[in-house]
């Protein structure tokens, strides 16, 4: 009997937060409109863009730091199967619970049927990107669970109905006005003098928050990472109210993409230096919580790891992309990213914005389900420059615009017009015809310098906004040989 | 020193007096220029929109059109664009390997190894910084993605401006920052890659500088095109033209437009 291999499964339709309602450049288009999200981004990117260039320039070894970093991960993911097998029995033995998911609709069922049968209908929530990817509030909010998240940005986000529109800074697209304006709304027995001031707002959150996290009997979390060889899950954070979830209730709940394991203890030396000088540009992040199993009398006694794939084998597969998978999530290519600082996160219609998410979203839905995303680059290379780990995201990024044209069964007219000029390049005659034929083009300038801005399409998408010079009566290398000789 | 031009297709066909100047300013320093009537496109615009597959005869006639040249005693291969010659140097071999051309890739690998952009071959390769240039005019300089961030130029043409008579060099500010053309990028995302522009120009026109130059004709034309839609005045020169002008070819209406024509 013979099959045929359809590829491996990607992350499914019609759940979680993958794909996004219009292409880039429409959702784009919408969003470069919004000044105040433009002021927003600009201040918010600028600010940690440099932040992240100090601390960085002063680790003298922060190249092979880097190459460090990346060998790990390539190492790491040569071997993922049984570093896997590895975690699960060191989770297991330590008295922790391994779910393996599939996919977002596995992973969502598990965590589900997990709280459901502590009797509770509220969960605490450390903020993680794996929770987002498979829409499990969502999927809670349907069985009847409420889900309070507890980062201060993924709360502005869950109170003002939103969604995030950056990896590390979930709200970066509001500003502290809009800030109290959705604290002042939203939250219940708020201080109706709140002012816009950071503390300010801090403190409301705060006392908002704590009520919460003294009633929580479960909570869910992500992680940043997991050492296989101790079965240790770890979680870095800023704010403290991770450490709150990962220590108050009695049980607690790990979401982790397949990806995030390291093999040994001593790998995250190297992790924890390039994360928070990457991320949030500081030496050291404040809080740093690291756990095994259940230890009895102290912390949760209830632990559950859900392992997910939701389209990480597949993206493995692939001997180019699979790179994307050493992300550690530290969104410093959104932050120097020209075209993340205009559009914001929401034009990229998925939890992952920016250059990791252009390369990870279509490889985690299937390329034709995010065809525009890998081309909303300008290939400017900003973000492999600052990469922790390395990820050449502009050559991925070039191999999966290749997976989408290949992708296509019918000829596209862009298709038609690629083939002719390669027919015409590829052969001096045809390419000196077809550069006499552009140079008629100057015709139409009627001796001006540059072209009229109204032209057929697709000239017409340039000289909207750029005015096109009218092309010369010759070539250069017409001319050259003409005085030269051929 | 024999050298190779390689004019670059978009130089070729819309900006003649890039590789014309490109030319003059290498004939002056006293190298021999041929110019391989083969030539067309290095094959990165297709490449990088996907059409790999595509891509390889463009880049095979490149391979044949230089590899011609070098068996007649060129010593290097020259082209007025950071990014051309950077998609030579990571692009092109790769492209052949995909597609199972392993001969040619090798020769195409081979050929890489003697290009270079423009303000490259200057500093490393003929070790001069003074070109003997002259170009009496406020000048800001936008360092292009490839040449800066794939092929590290670095302060190289900054060096060779600096040692041109007459130039006022003003510095600009977010040099760095990416000037949104990004091939077919402009199009396909016409009002992000505007956006960018739109910065871009901000910036440069904040220097009060009469010319914007880089080391790449298509950014510069995308930038300039944006600048004359503004009606702003300032204009876009490449590099190769401010070092090709000298003072014996200024004339008595001595404008920004680069003293070297087509």
């Amino acid at each position: 009997m013979s099959h045929t291999f359809l590829g491996l499964p990607t992350a499914p339709r019609g759940v979680g937060n993958l794909r996004g309602d219009q292409p880039f450049p429409d959702a784009a288009r919408t969003a470069l409109r919004d000044g105040q999200l433009r002021a927003n981004l600009g201040h918010a990117t600028s600010t940690i863009r440099a932040k992240r260039a100090a601390v960085v320039g002063e680790v003298p070894d922060w190249a092979q730091l880097r190459t460090a970093g990346a060998a790990l991960k390539r190492a790491t993911m040569a071997r993922l199967d049984e570093h896997l097998v590895a975690l699960e029995e060191q989770v297991t033995a330590r008295g922790g619970t391994v779910h393996w998911a599939r996919d977002a609709n596995e992973a969502n069922e598990i965590v589900t049927r997990l709280v459901r049968a502590t009797g509770t209908d509220e969960v605490v929530k450390v903020k993680s990107m794996a929770t987002q990817e498979i829409g499990l509030n969502e999927a809670l909010e349907a069985a009847g669970i409420t889900a309070h998240e507890t980062d201060l940005a993924e709360l502005i986000v869950q109170l003002g109905h939103d969604k995030p529109s950056h990896i590390l800074v979930p709200a970066i697209h509001k500003n502290r006005a809009e800030i109290r304006e959705i604290f002042l709304r939203e939250m219940p027995a708020v201080d109706p003098a709140l002012t816009d001031e950071p503390r300010q707002l801090a403190m409301a959150a705060r006392a908002h928050l704590r009520e919460r996290f003294l009633r929580a009997r479960v909570a869910i979390s992500g992680a940043n990472f997991a050492v296989a060889e101790t079965g240790t899950l770890a979680v870095v954070e800023s704010e403290g109210n991770g450490r709150m979830c990962l220590t108050l209730p009695q049980t607690l709940i790990t979401v982790m993409g397949i990806e995030k394991l390291v093999p040994t203890w001593r790998d995250l030396e190297v992790f924890l230096q390039l994360l928070p000088r990457s991320s949030t540009g500081e030496r050291m992040n404040p809080y740093t919580s690291l756990w095994a199993g259940v230890t009895p009398g102290d912390g949760p006694q209830e632990f559950h790891l859900v392992l997910l794939d939701n389209g990480r084998t597949a993206t493995l597969a692939d001997e180019i992309g699979r790179e994307a998978l050493h992300c550690i999530r530290c969104s410093a290519c959104l932050n120097v990213c020209p075209v993340y600082e205009r559009t914001g996160g929401h034009a990229y219609g998925s939890v992952y914005p920016g250059p990791i998410g252009a390369v990870l979203s279509p490889q985690l839905t299937g390329v034709e389900d995010n065809a525009s995303l890998p081309f909303a680059s300008s290939l400017c290379g900003a973000c492999y420059e600052v990469c922790p780990v390395a990820i050449d995201i502009p050559s991925i990024l070039v191999h999966l615009r290749g997976e989408h044209v290949e992708a296509q069964e019918r000829t596209t007219v862009e298709g038609l017009g690629f083939r002719w000029l390669a027919r015409a390049m590829s052969n001096p005659r045809l390419w000196h015809a077809a550069q006499k034929a552009a140079g008629l083009g100057r015709l139409l300038a009627r001796g001006k310098p540059t072209m009229p801005a109204a032209l057929p399409p697709p000239a017409w998408t340039w000289t909207r906004s750029r005015d096109l010079p009218t092309p010369p009566a010759k070539t250069f290398v017409q001319q050259w040989t003409e005085e030269h000789g051929g | 020193m024999r050298v190779a031009l390689f004019a670059t297709c978009l130089v070729d066909t819309v900006a003649p007096q890039v590789a014309r100047a490109t030319a003059v300013l290498l004939a002056r320093l006293g190298h021999e220029v041929v110019v391989p009537p083969g030539q067309a496109c290095c094959g990165q615009m297709h490449v990088n929109t996907g059409y790999r597959r595509e891509a390889v005869p463009i880049v095979a006639n490149h391979v044949r059109a230089f590899a011609g040249a070098m068996s007649s005693g060129v010593e290097a291969i020259v082209a007025p664009s950071g990014s051309c010659v950077a998609s030579i140097h990571h692009q092109q071999a790769d492209v052949l390997r995909r597609a199972g051309q392993t001969a040619l890739a090798d020769d195409a690998a081979a050929l890489a190894e003697r290009t270079y952009e423009l303000s490259q071959f200057l500093v490393d390769v003929l070790g001069v910084t003074d070109v003997g240039a002259y170009y009496p005019h406020r000048v800001t300089y936008h360092p292009t993605c490839h040449s800066l961030r794939m092929l590290h130029v670095g302060d190289r043409p900054l060096r060779l401006l600096r040692a041109v008579r007459g130039l006022d060099l003003v510095e600009l500010p977010g040099a760095e920052q990416c000037c949104g053309f990004g091939g077919t990028f402009a199009v396909k995302n016409a009002d992000t890659s505007t956006a960018m522009l739109t910065d871009k120009m901000a910036s440069i026109l904040g220097t009060h500088a009469e010319v914007c130059t880089a080391g790449d004709a298509s950014c510069l034309m995308h930038i300039g095109g944006g600048l004359s839609r503004l009606r702003s005045g300032t204009r876009t020169v490449h590099l190769a033209e401010i070092l090709a002008s000298t003072e014996e070819a200024v004339s008595p209406h001595q404008s920004t437009r680069p003293a070297v024509n087509a």
